[in-house]
């Protein structure tokens, strides 16, 4: 308890820093769930590549620590720029592959998890094996420090040194931790509002309210549903890109614990509803972090699923409730 | 397509069933009882290509035996319930540390207490998980369900009176008797020929031969096919198919939905318990990492490419899903890879799995023929 109390600033800023990447991730679960009624469960092999496009992008543009303003602006857009796009690309992949055959021929829903169990498992060992597949196409001379110990972790450089901007509470909060929150944040209010706004968005809402209804209303579905697995893939890229600037490390399994703890989050704030993944992962990042300050940090994720099993009893819909058709715009 | 649900999962040609059914009763009984011989003996047989070079063949048809167990017990629940469980292991996992804490870490219990304990123990936590989760949609369910397997892992590896990270070693053998011994057959040669030297001894639970473990869960592995075919054709089976299929419908016909899929998952609870607690009597050592969550997945992949609901089915699933890799080692980097490719080809290509129960083809062929007689109506 004493702890929780000394480091209450630390744990905070921590949380929420965690949390938007949580919430980033929680969207793509959010808009394919209220569009599909579906959970994607290979959305945290999206994430994974993000995070390697990340890192493979600052490898090759000579990204290190303690370049100047220019260099570093660069390379961190050119960061967004690669992850967000590899992880759209995977995540429309997904859906052309594994999802739209079923969709075809009337699967039941289990059968549409089982095939997302398997792309899943495809997508991470491609991964893990990268070594191997490239000795095969026969580049591994060219592509060695990008695939070397494709098992193991993988570090990117410290591009930007985290240096304190302010202090709260005796924690220097760094501008790496307000880059992240900051930058989550617009992220999500660009999407509600494309959700809210645009031509592309009301069909998100049509098609998540009555997808029959809209289809007769001349709502294109299956474009409908590739732009949602486009645009949760693109916020898991961001997502992928903020979490290599604040964590650094990643590795060809690393989507599992952050999938299924945005899937928390989604399903905390309420699966179905963009605002509600905001809350969700801002909640999940503060009460992980909270908890694992009172029970020892050897037991963070146990707090997650702890959280997430007492939410699905005693709030299923979640804390904002399930609506991404009912959306009020 | 007919499936072989009286005979070995192997055969499933259309007709066999019917030429087995049609057989006189001794005939039948002394079909079953060759067969039975023939799996008892199959790790000393040392069929070529069979075989797997590599590791021992005992210790692999032993594992095999394991996973055929889970996928039955998976089956009550994925497959008659119809309920998407995602933390199986968890229940495996306490079965094995109930056998482990009992009997080594905190305990000197005998074996033959501890198995039934920790069969109790994994059916406590599946009606102490189910209770107040089996009220949530299916989706949720099946996360809900993976959390808790990964909580169960989390405080086996945290908790340092479960043994922490190392785990617990040096967990008791069953008592043996060591009767007689039963000699192998050796093919070096060419030709079998029996062979003296290398031999099993009858019921002697070693620590170099695992034949008498496979022995073991074989026979468990009768005795819970005979449970589950009572189950299965009671009352309780039908409550658990009409709730699988229509929840609402069945609650409406005065199905108490909610007690039958308590019992469902509690019943599997308790075979994934006995699983797990021949485990580790047959490894003598446990540690968290023999339960991370891709044994889950593995399991459910059993029952699902086998064909969730037909207990035939699951067995062929499970044998396809441990067997494989085990005589394929030397692919193993591959096989997580091949095996997501293939979940994803089965769930496009055969929803039903391998061998889908009876039932559910009958079911789809009507729908099928309805859906035809719509759409000639509407195309008219």
């Amino acid at each position: 308890m004493q702890f929780l109390i000394d480091n209450f600033a630390a744990l905070t800023v921590t949380g929420l820093t965690l949390g938007a990447i949580y919430a980033l991730v929680a969207l793509g679960y959010t808009l394919v769930y209220g569009v599909l009624r579906l959970i994607n469960f290979a959305h945290s092999e999206v994430f994974m590549y993000g995070t390697f496009a990340a890192l493979w992008v600052v490898m090759l543009l000579g990204g290190r620590p303690g370049a100047g303003v220019g260099p570093v602006v660069f390379w961190v857009a050119m960061m967004f720029v690669a992850a967000m796009a590899v992880s759209g690309l995977i995540a429309v992949l997904l859906e052309r592959v594994a999802y739209r055959p079923l969709r075809k021929r009337n699967a039941p829903p289990l059968i549409a998890l089982i095939s997302a169990i398997g792309a899943s498992f495809v997508l991470a060992e491609i991964m893990g094996l990268r070594s191997r597949i490239v000795a095969w196409v026969g580049l591994e001379e060219n592509l060695r420090d990008y695939v070397r110990n494709s098992r193991n972790n993988a570090g990117m450089p410290t591009i930007i040194s985290p240096q304190p901007i302010f202090t709260v509470g005796g924690y220097n909060v760094t501008n790496v931790d307000i880059f992240v929150i900051i930058g989550a944040i617009v992220l999500m209010v660009v999407l509600d509002q494309f959700v809210k706004r645009s031509r592309l968005g009301r069909g998100i809402r049509a098609v998540a309210m009555d997808p029959e209804a809209a289809a007769l209303m001349g709502v294109n579905r299956d474009r409908v549903i590739q732009v949602t697995f486009l645009v949760g893939g693109v916020m898991a890229g961001a997502a992928a890109a903020f979490y290599m600037l604040k964590i650094g490390i990643t590795r060809y399994d690393a989507g599992f614990i952050l999938g299924v703890k945005a899937f928390t989050a989604a399903v905390l704030g309420g699966i179905g509803n963009l605002r509600g993944a905001l809350v969700g992962g801002f909640v999940l990042g503060l009460a992980e972090n909270y908890g694992s300050a009172l029970v020892g940090s050897q037991w963070k994720d146990v707090v997650a699923f702890v959280l997430l099993i007492l939410i699905l009893l005693f709030r299923p819909t979640g804390l904002l409730g399930e609506s991404l058709g009912k959306a009020r715009a | 397509m007919s499936t072989a649900a009286t005979a070995r999962p192997q055969d499933s040609g259309p007709g066999f069933r019917e030429r087995v059914d049609n057989l006189p009763t001794a005939a039948k009984i002394l079909l079953w009882a060759l067969f039975a011989v023939f799996l008892f003996l199959l790790p000393l047989l040392n069929i070529p290509f069979i075989t797997t070079e590599g590791s021992d063949f005992g210790g692999v048809l032993f594992t095999v035996a394991t996973y055929v167990l889970v996928a039955l017990g998976l089956n009550i629940v994925v497959g008659y319930a119809g309920l998407l469980d995602l933390g199986y292991v968890g229940f495996y996992a306490i079965g094995a540390y109930t056998v482990g804490v009992l009997s080594a870490e905190h305990g000197k219990l005998s074996w033959v207490v501890v198995v039934p304990l920790a069969i109790v123990a994994a059916m406590i936590s599946g009606v102490i998980l189910g209770a107040p989760t089996l009220r949530v949609r299916g989706d949720y369910l099946a996360i809900v369900t993976l959390g808790f397997g990964e909580i169960v892992r989390l405080t086996l590896v945290n908790l340092e009176y479960l043994g922490g990270a190392q785990g617990i070693s040096n967990i008791p053998k069953p008592p043996g008797l060591e009767l007689f011994e039963v000699p192998s057959i050796d093919w070096s040669s060419g030709a079998p020929v029996v062979d003296l030297d290398t031999t099993s001894t009858f019921l002697k639970f070693g620590i170099n031969d695992f034949v008498p473990y496979y022995w073991l869960a074989l026979v468990v592995i009768g005795l819970v096919l005979l449970f589950d075919i009572l189950v299965k054709d009671s009352r309780v089976g039908r409550a658990w198919e009409a709730t699988r299929e229509d929840e609402d419908a069945a609650e409406l016909m005065g199905v108490p939905t909610f007690r039958f899929k308590l019992l469902a998952f509690a019943l599997g609870a308790a075979i994934g318990g006995l699983s797990g607690a021949l485990f580790a009597t047959k490894s003598g050592f446990i540690n968290p990492q023999s339960f991370e969550l891709l044994l889950s997945i593995l399991f459910l992949a059993a029952v699902v490419v086998g064909g969730a609901g037909n207990r035939w089915g699951v067995i062929v699933g499970a044998i396809v899903v441990s067997y494989f890799p085990e005589r394929f080692r030397e692919f193993a980097d591959f096989r997580v890879l091949v095996f997501g490719l293939a979940l994803m080809l089965l769930a496009i290509f055969r929803p039903q799995g391998l061998l889908p129960p009876r039932r559910t083809v009958r079911a789809k062929r009507a729908d099928d023929r309805q859906a035809v007689l719509e759409e000639g109506e509407a195309s008219v």
